[in-house]
């Protein structure tokens, strides 16, 4: 479904992307893990159109999309829950989750959409009319990841989900996380709890210092000496 | 007591003219965090479209208001697109002395065309020229009008910024724009479509006060640009009702001061506001304090 190819970036003279290439396959859930400053945000950064690379090539479904805007990429179902959630945080959560549907002219379908994200998200179904800032970081990133899934993407990139939230908000989201993909949503997901990411991913990169270094099935990763050593914790 | 409800009659006047500039600064601020020192040479255009509308085109009041609103709206997009959206990732010291460039070359291009004369708007016709009294309280038609046009364009902005999807879109891009984008809204056209909404409320702005105080001048935005500025910072830069507020309020306090005490004093005490808003509450009226974002 999703294919980068050599991908680089820079940011002025550094070198934050240093060729990467990775495959996401329809239907599954490839986690990118690492550590701070790998160079995870900038790869869904740059999936997302928010950042240009220098060189490589991002493809979807086969069509070269390396040079489209942001619009676009969301138009042809790339929809990111960006990290440290950044929902609109004077907005009401039904204001954020309808922004979320900005380029779509469907209501009935936008109805139907709301229905079930409040169904992943009850929560947010009962916060409808409060103002996001005034949520819980928990139900925040429930808002970014409902108000992501809002555009009704055919992949869904998670940008740390779990960054600040409390262990049982944690479970809660990977849970979730998994449900959207049982849905029919491919997901890719950058964690740096790496061992709850392993644990529901089909496939997984590892990333370091603008490389990846290391791929693999989830199970595969998990039992790898290296990754137990440098992500999980011995 | 009579006296000083006259005051405020004519406060209300020059409050519609500050609040509508101040609007422009606002969300111009809002949405680029830029303070568009270019503003209140835009509000001196609309005043001249609406003079050589009124003059050489020899239109009615309406439709010199239209023109003046449509031609501001298109020099505020250009200016733009031209000077500002290169910078985009500049500094944001840069854009400001760009601001203030722009500003520069509005107003000597305008007296380089128009000339440096001061021009007079032509005299008013029909029911504008009357006033009524209410008590011992004189209200003028032109008055009534300057308000009564204010308000419906305040209205309409709030039902814009509400109510429509481009108007979510500038909230949305105002608080974070890189989220905005990743909901798929063009950003370039959200911050466009801003600039077009403020010069527009200049544009009405600038020919209310030619046919309210009749003399205009290529140099006439420097001042209520600053003052405007000021309503905006009062009531919370970046906040829309604040502006309105902060509009009002700078109009009231200027001709209370020159009415009551020495009309000398009304800009210093103006400025004096700004002094004592940023020493007890910078956020402004409405603002709340917020952490700036890492």
């Amino acid at each position: 479904m999703l294919e980068i190819k050599n991908l680089n970036v820079h940011f002025g003279v550094i070198h934050a992307l240093k060729g990467i290439s990775l495959t996401v396959n329809k239907g599954e859930i490839v986690t990118l893990i690492g550590a701070n400053g790998a160079g995870k945000t900038t790869t869904l950064r740059t999936i997302s159109g928010l950042k240009k690379p220098t060189d490589g090539s991002i493809i979807l479904e086969g069509k070269d999309i390396t040079n489209t805007s942001a619009q676009e990429r969301v138009m042809m179902g790339i929809s990111q829950a960006p990290e440290g959630r950044r929902v609109f945080s004077a907005m009401t959560v039904l204001e954020n989750l309808e922004l979320g549907a900005y380029l779509r002219r469907d209501k009935n379908e936008i109805a139907r959409d709301l229905e079930t994200v409040y169904h992943h998200f009850p929560i947010l179904a009962d916060r409808r009319k409060q103002i996001a800032g005034t949520l819980s970081g928990g139900e925040q990133q429930m808002l970014a990841i409902g108000r992501a899934l809002m555009s009704r993407p055919r992949i869904l990139l998670l940008d740390e989900p779990s960054m600040g939230l409390a262990p049982l908000f944690v479970q809660e989201i990977f849970n979730i996380i998994r449900d959207i993909n049982k849905a029919g949503t491919t997901i890719l997901l950058v964690e740096q709890n790496a061992s709850m990411a392993l644990q529901i991913a089909n496939r997984a990169y590892v990333m370091e210092t603008g490389s990846i270094v290391l791929s693999g099935t989830g199970s595969e990763l998990m039992q790898s000496e290296d990754i137990k050593k440098a992500y999980l914790g011995g | 007591m009579e006296r000083l409800l006259q005051q405020i009659i004519n406060g209300i006047s020059l409050g519609s003219i500050y609040a509508l500039i101040a609007l422009g600064y606002t969300m111009v601020y809002g949405i680029i965090k830029l303070i568009n020192f270019a503003h209140s040479d835009i509000y001196m255009l609309g005043a001249f479209i609406g003079y050589f509308s009124m003059t050489t085109l020899k239109l009615g009041f309406i439709p010199s208001l239209l023109l003046s609103m449509v031609f501001c709206t298109i020099i505020g997009v250009v200016i733009e697109k031209v000077a500002y959206k290169p910078l985009r990732h500049a500094t944001r010291i840069a854009v400001l002395i760009t601001a203030i460039g722009v500003s520069l070359f509005l107003e000597y291009t305008t007296m380089a065309i128009a000339g440096a004369n001061v021009r007079s708007y032509p005299p008013l016709t029909g029911i504008l020229t009357k006033s009524f009294m209410l008590g011992n309280i004189n209200i003028s038609m032109l008055q009534i009008l300057i308000l009564g046009i204010t308000i419906i364009l305040m209205i309409l902005l709030q039902f814009i910024v509400k109510k429509t999807r481009i108007g979510k879109a500038m909230r949305a891009v105002s608080l974070d724009s890189d989220a905005a984008e990743l909901m798929g809204i063009n950003v370039n056209t959200t911050i466009s479509f801003t600039f077009a909404l403020g010069s527009a409320l200049a544009g009405a702005a600038g020919i209310m006060v030619g046919i309210y105080y009749n003399s205009i001048n290529p140099l006439m935005g420097m001042l209520p640009g600053i003052k405007a500025f000021i309503a905006a910072v009062f009531g919370g830069i970046g906040i829309i009702p604040g502006a309105m507020i902060g509009g009002y309020f700078i109009g009231i306090v200027e001709v209370l001061v020159s009415g009551y005490s020495n009309s000398l004093y009304r800009d210093g005490v103006v400025f004096a506001i700004l002094i004592l808003v940023l020493i007890i509450k910078p956020t402004g009226l409405l603002g709340k304090n917020s952490r700036e974002k890492v």
